[in-house]
């Protein structure tokens, strides 16, 4: 169990920097998601903590000791990789106990360490297979074994379940989160998958060219994006542009809306976020009245997507568009054409930089 | 990947048509060769319009213990030439699988299959220029070293393994590079975040993975060296009598093809058995 720091970290390749200048902590006993889109370096960190790749410049510490000129065998490192990497050649128990062998433990302590570890991923009866005798989700269980028997400092998975369909991944996910809780290693999770990041991990890092775009934990990351990219990588945002007049905020397309709560902006253009889940839709003048407070934008339904629970209404607010998520069982379904108003609480609304 | 027993048999149907061309070839350029050479070796004598049937041929392996030792010579070149080759071989192929990428990866696999390029005779004769006294060995060896040398080579055992090896090496770089080039890299980098050394890795990883291929190439390596006459001739001089040299003998200067026929179905018959005594370890490794 470890603390990892990563400070001002540089890897290119030729010309192109894969990992720019990041710097994070990862706590003792976090579980860390890296997300962001494909190419932007996640893997290469993660690499570089796991000592297969080595930084250009700055340092990685674990338990406060630079790591970054020892090999990635004496680092005790546990890694998952995305397509598991068993070693085909020997059984499941074989590949198990391959860490401890290593290590050079023998014999009887071996044997109860991989009985153990095969019980904790539910794999008791599964010693003899082959991994090719083996579904994804059953490889999937293996490699963690594999990767935490040896009690690493730190567990590294790159994008361990983006392999298997989709059940069987949220089964996963909440396996891999109770087997965490239970071992309590410093756990570094690399995704794409934003829902698998928010319902996972207890901090996020958002990776975007190679920098590290915010961190936080995941509802402070949703709530309180802090660019346009982590609004809406990070789940959908409508994004509103305007101009700061007189206290308020006035849209492009017109409406004059509250500032952000927490803005301090008196003048110039501003670029603010909303979540489609905080904007309320009503039938406009049906009587009720805004809260006092609300914001209240008016628009036209342009499209209605169906999700079963709830609907996501399209809704064009003079010549921009709004996205609202409406619960289906709080408002009644509305038609296409209907005249609606938008409001939302200015709590909601995001200022991004 | 499961194939059920019904795309299994379609596809053989399907495959008929392109595996027939291949048979048919098998068949005019082994088969029926081999049955002429069959017959021969069952012949009294060649010259005779009217040829008798006899076992004689066979007979006179066994009666000249003269033939067993010089198998038993070729056996051992055989598997000392194999074994080098693995030696050389296995590295070289490591390397270029493992290590190389890109351009640097071609270049050198063009040298390594270069010497299938090459006319076989001009390769070893290339050899003679090099390996005999005054030759190209001799003459930097001396001109390196601060001490007079005297480098001979030519027409010796050495000689020959030196051009066997050279004539050899390839099968031995391209199956190990093709069974090395199929082991996934996350498998190395998983052994190592497990926490094991390069040998460890090499010993418990690589190796039993790439077994298949240095197998492969070892028997491709061995059986023709066993035959081989062309570079024991040219190189070994006295020293180069070996089996293959005496088959040859047989057809082109003695010209007793019933004797050379026979000798050479022993030969086959040794191989066999050596290639069945394996099969058991064969079979494991793949
Ligand atoms: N060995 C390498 N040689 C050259 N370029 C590389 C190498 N490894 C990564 N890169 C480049 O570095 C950048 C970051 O790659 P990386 O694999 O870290 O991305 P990633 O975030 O893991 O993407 P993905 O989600 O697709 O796995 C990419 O532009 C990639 O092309
Ligand atoms: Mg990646």
């Amino acid at each position: 169990m470890a603390r990892v720091e990563v400070q001002n970290v540089q890897r290119a390749f030729g010309d192109h920097k894969a990992v720019d200048d990041v710097s994070i902590t990862f706590e003792d006993g976090g579980f860390y998601a890296l997300l962001g889109p494909s190419g932007s370096g996640k893997t290469t960190l993660l690499r570089m903590i796991a000592g297969f790749e080595f930084p250009d410049s700055g340092s990685i510490r674990i338990d406060g000791a630079a790591v970054e000129t020892v090999p990635a065998n004496k680092r005790r490192i546990g890694m998952v990789f995305q397509n598991y990497a068993l070693f085909p050649h020997m059984s499941v128990a074989a590949n198990v106990a391959f860490g401890l062998e290593v290590s050079g433990q023998k014999g009887k302590d071996v044997r109860r360490a991989v009985s153990e570890v095969l019980d904790l991923v539910q794999l008791g009866d599964f010693g003899k297979r082959r991994p090719h005798q083996l579904s994804g989700g059953q490889r999937q269980r293996v490699a963690l074994a594999r990767a935490i028997v040896t009690k690493p400092r730190v567990l590294l998975l790159d994008e361990p379940l983006s392999a298997l369909d989709k059940a069987l991944r949220t089964t996963m996910q909440g396996e891999l989160k109770r087997i965490q809780r239970e071992v309590g290693v410093t756990t570094i999770f690399v995704t794409h998958d934003q829902d698998e990041a928010l319902s996972i991990a207890d901090q996020i890092g958002i990776l975007k060219d190679g920098r590290i775009v915010q961190s936080g934990a995941p509802e402070e990351i949703y709530d309180r994006p802090n660019s346009e990219f982590a609004a809406t990588f990070l789940g959908d945002a409508n994004i509103l542009d305007g101009t700061v007049v007189e206290g308020r905020l006035r849209l492009d397309n017109g409406a004059v809306v509250a500032l952000p709560l927490d803005s301090t902006q008196t003048s110039g253009r501003m670029r603010c976020a909303i979540r489609p889940e905080r904007v309320r839709l009503a039938v406009r003048n049906a009587g009720g009245r805004a809260e006092p407070g609300a914001t209240v934008v008016w628009g036209t339904v342009r499209r209605r997507l169906f999700s079963g629970s709830f609907s996501r209404y399209a809704v064009d607010c003079g010549g921009s568009e709004l996205q609202a998520i409406a619960q289906r069982g709080a408002t009644r379904d509305l038609a296409i054409g209907t005249e609606v108003e938008l409001s939302w609480d200015r709590r909601d609304l995001i200022a991004l930089s | 990947m499961a194939v059920t027993g019904m795309t299994r048999t379609n596809g053989l149907k399907k495959a008929l048509p392109l595996l027939l061309p291949a048979y048919g070839w098998l068949t005019l350029a082994i088969f029926l060769p081999l049955s002429a050479m069959v017959y021969f070796s069952l012949l009294t004598t060649m010259s005779s319009t009217t040829p008798s049937l006899t076992l004689a041929n066979y007979a006179a392996f066994f009666s000249d213990p003269l033939y067993a030792v010089l198998l038993l010579r070729s056996v051992k070149l055989a598997l000392l030439v194999m074994m080098i080759c693995v030696v050389i071989g296995f590295p070289a192929a490591y390397v270029l699988a493992k290590i190389f990428k890109g351009r640097a990866r071609e270049a050198i696999f063009l040298i390594v299959i270069l010497p299938f390029w090459s006319n076989s005779l001009v390769r070893v004769f290339s050899w003679s220029m090099v390996l005999r006294e005054g030759g190209i060995l001799d003459v930097v060896l001396n001109a390196i070293l601060p001490f007079k040398v005297s480098v001979d080579l030519m027409y010796s055992y050495p000689a020959v393994v030196i051009g066997l090896v050279h004539s050899y090496l390839p099968y031995m770089v391209l199956t190990c590079y093709l069974s090395l080039q199929a082991i996934d890299d996350a498998l190395i980098d998983a052994a190592r975040s497990l926490g094991a050394s390069r040998t460890t890795i090499l010993r418990r990883v690589i190796a039993p993975l790439a077994l298949p291929g240095v197998l492969a190439g070892s028997a491709l390596i061995f059986i023709p060296v066993i035959g081989s006459f062309m570079e024991p001739r040219i190189l070994g001089g006295r020293g180069g009598t070996l089996y293959g040299t005496v088959i040859e003998d047989q057809f082109t200067a003695v010209y007793n093809w019933p004797l050379g026929a026979a000798l050479s179905f022993i030969l086959l018959a040794v191989v066999l058995a050596i290639l069945l005594a394996a099969a058991p370890v064969l079979r494991k490794a793949a």
